[in-house]
């Protein structure tokens, strides 16, 4: 049926926007360390959980606000909160391990991973929270049984204006520059004056700050939040930015998408591909078949021209 | 007129512009230089010899600040400034062109040139300098949107120099600017190393074209295992036996 197609682009679309943001975050951050910052996606987890707080806390003090005023207010507290927790990881994790064999920055990572999660559950709780819809989920049809809520929209348009602007920065800037200079090699870079330690620095903190607005999106999308909600969209995050090429911007936002796409036209499919046997419930298959196919066949990804030489 | 640098002091018997006092560099437990004093004074051309391995390629790196000391003093402008950074040294004056050019290869030349003067923010100045270096180096002009990992050998050389020039250095290193290089190409790099030293600047060189490199200093210093082994002015080295026996490639 050609409306189940359309609504699963749909979907993937939304989905796919905030693979792509996260994968962002995921890619600057290997292009300029060659480190995979697994932590990344408990970020996503701080965003979400953090704006909760917030909001919950705004809507207590002062109640009777627009409720996009709430959601505006939540979104601006996870944002620096999540550049200063990314910053922090920096900061007291990787920077010490610059030099170190590629493996030890790898498996710190791990370790910040689940120290982000022991601390969200000591902060938040074990229990999932319902996140309080402020954007409008009522379904609007587009056409015949095809249907779009405004909080997807929403989601595409922050995500496709977040891109932009992040694209903008690093190619029409001369921080956008100093962070390719710095990407391509530390030691010259400094030699032209650059402080890498602070591109770095600030890598991870626009890594986070996007990381955040995800967060925020994800839980509104699915209406909950939840202290261990950050790794599947880390590991689809990831899987997205290896599609595209990892290190590649571009790439990232081409894998997050096609990623979105090739998971919800899955779900939307599996049922009659298989018969019955498997229900849209398994549509996680999809992303880790793909992580596979492209790490054997085509490990450079769909536009990397890097191998993804370290760990 | 004066484009890039400070002036040039006139005086010599003032304090140097560099000064290196017993500098030992290491690289893990293998020590590379093994105390070593070097000065250089404002407005000279100053060449650092010897073979292979001698250790000048790791004098520049600890000068321009990529490699720490294990040892001695490094001061520039009398300010002792062994524990700055690079990036800090680059502010201060202090301007490497690295062997093997280092140039940002998935960059545009346009955008290796804008990196040269990152430390630097008076735009309309930067934009004015663009236009020396185009002059000087017109085959990089030609060539400004092009991804900078494409150009030849001697354009890249072109470009690191022009890059470094930027930066507006008082001081600047060039490490091997000959290396594999075309003799046309070399003598187009020493004319723009002429032309710098005319603006003010000081220039210290390590070249294994040793040669060429004396013929153009107006000091030179010889290395050999990681120790300085003779100075003097570029002539009386051109002059010497041992140095014509071990560097210029002749019997005597």
């Amino acid at each position: 049926m050609i409306q189940t197609l359309l609504q699963q682009i749909i979907n993937g679309l939304v989905v796919g926007s905030v693979y792509a943001v996260v994968a962002l975050g995921y890619t600057m951050v290997y292009g300029i360390l060659g480190l995979i910052n697994f932590a990344h996606g408990d970020i996503v987890m701080v965003g979400a959980l953090t704006a909760l707080s917030s909001i919950l806390f705004l809507q207590e003090a002062i109640p009777g606000l627009p409720p996009v005023i709430y959601f505006l207010f939540g979104l601006l507290v996870a944002i620096p909160v999540c550049m200063a927790v990314g910053y922090t990881m920096e900061r007291a994790a990787y920077r010490r391990l610059r030099n170190a064999p590629r493996l030890a920055p790898l498996i710190t990572a791990i370790g910040v991973s689940f120290l982000l999660q022991t601390l969200a559950m000591i902060i938040w709780g074990r229990s999932y929270h319902s996140y309080p819809q402020l954007i409008s989920t009522a379904p609007l049809q587009i056409f015949t049984g095809v249907f779009v809520t405004p909080v997807q929209l929403l989601t595409i348009g922050l995500s496709a204006a977040l891109m932009l602007a992040l694209v903008v920065l690093v190619t029409r800037t001369k921080l956008g520059r100093a962070m390719r200079a710095t990407a391509e090699n530390h030691r010259i870079a400094g030699l032209m004056g650059v402080d890498t330690n602070r591109i770095i620095a600030l890598t991870f903190i626009i890594g986070s700050g996007l990381a955040a607005v995800a967060g925020v999106m994800i839980a509104s999308n699915y209406g909950v939040a939840h202290y261990s909600m950050g790794f599947t969209p880390g590991i689809k995050a990831f899987t997205a930015a290896v599609l595209g090429g990892i290190g590649n911007l571009a790439g990232a936002m081409v894998g997050g998408v096609v990623l979105g796409l090739i998971e919800a036209i899955g779900a939307g499919y599996i049922e009659t591909w298989t018969g019955g046997w498997l229900n849209s419930s398994y549509q996680d298959i999809f992303a880790f078949i793909i992580l596979g196919i492209v790490l054997i066949f085509r490990p450079t990804g769909l536009l990397g021209e890097r191998v993804a030489d370290r760990a | 007129m004066l484009i890039w640098g400070a002036p040039t002091m006139l005086v010599k018997d003032v304090s140097p512009l560099l000064r290196l006092r017993d500098v030992k560099i290491a690289y893990g437990q293998i020590q590379a230089v093994k105390g070593i004093d070097l000065e250089l004074h404002a407005g000279e051309l100053v060449s650092l010899i010897g073979a292979n391995g001698a250790g000048k390629t790791t004098t520049l790196n600890a000068i321009a600040g990529t490699l720490p000391l294990a040892g001695g003093a490094l001061t520039y402008c009398d300010e002792d400034i062994a524990a700055l950074p690079a990036h800090k040294r680059l502010r201060a004056g202090i301007a490497l062109v690295p062997e093997g050019r280092g140039i940002f290869t998935r960059l545009t030349v346009e955008e290796n040139l804008r990196m040269g003067a990152y430390s630097r923010s008076d735009d309309a100045e930067i934009e004015a300098d663009m236009e020396n270096v185009y002059r000087m180096l017109p085959r990089v002009k030609e060539r400004l949107a092009q991804v900078a990992g494409t150009l030849s050998g001697g354009e890249q050389q072109m470009l690191a120099i022009g890059r470094a020039l930027l930066s507006r250095p008082k001081l600047l290193l060039l490490d091997e600017p000959s290396m594999g290089l075309a003799p046309l190409v070399v003598e187009k790099i020493f004319e723009v190393v002429q032309t710098v030293l005319k603006q003010g600047m000081t220039v210290l060189l390590v070249e294994q074209n040793a040669t060429l490199a004396l013929e153009f200093s107006q000091r030179a210093y010889v290395m050999d295992g990681g120790k300085i082994t003779l100075s003097g002015t570029g002539e009386e080295l051109l002059r010497n036996p041992k140095v014509r026996e071990a560097y210029l490639g002749e019997a005597v």
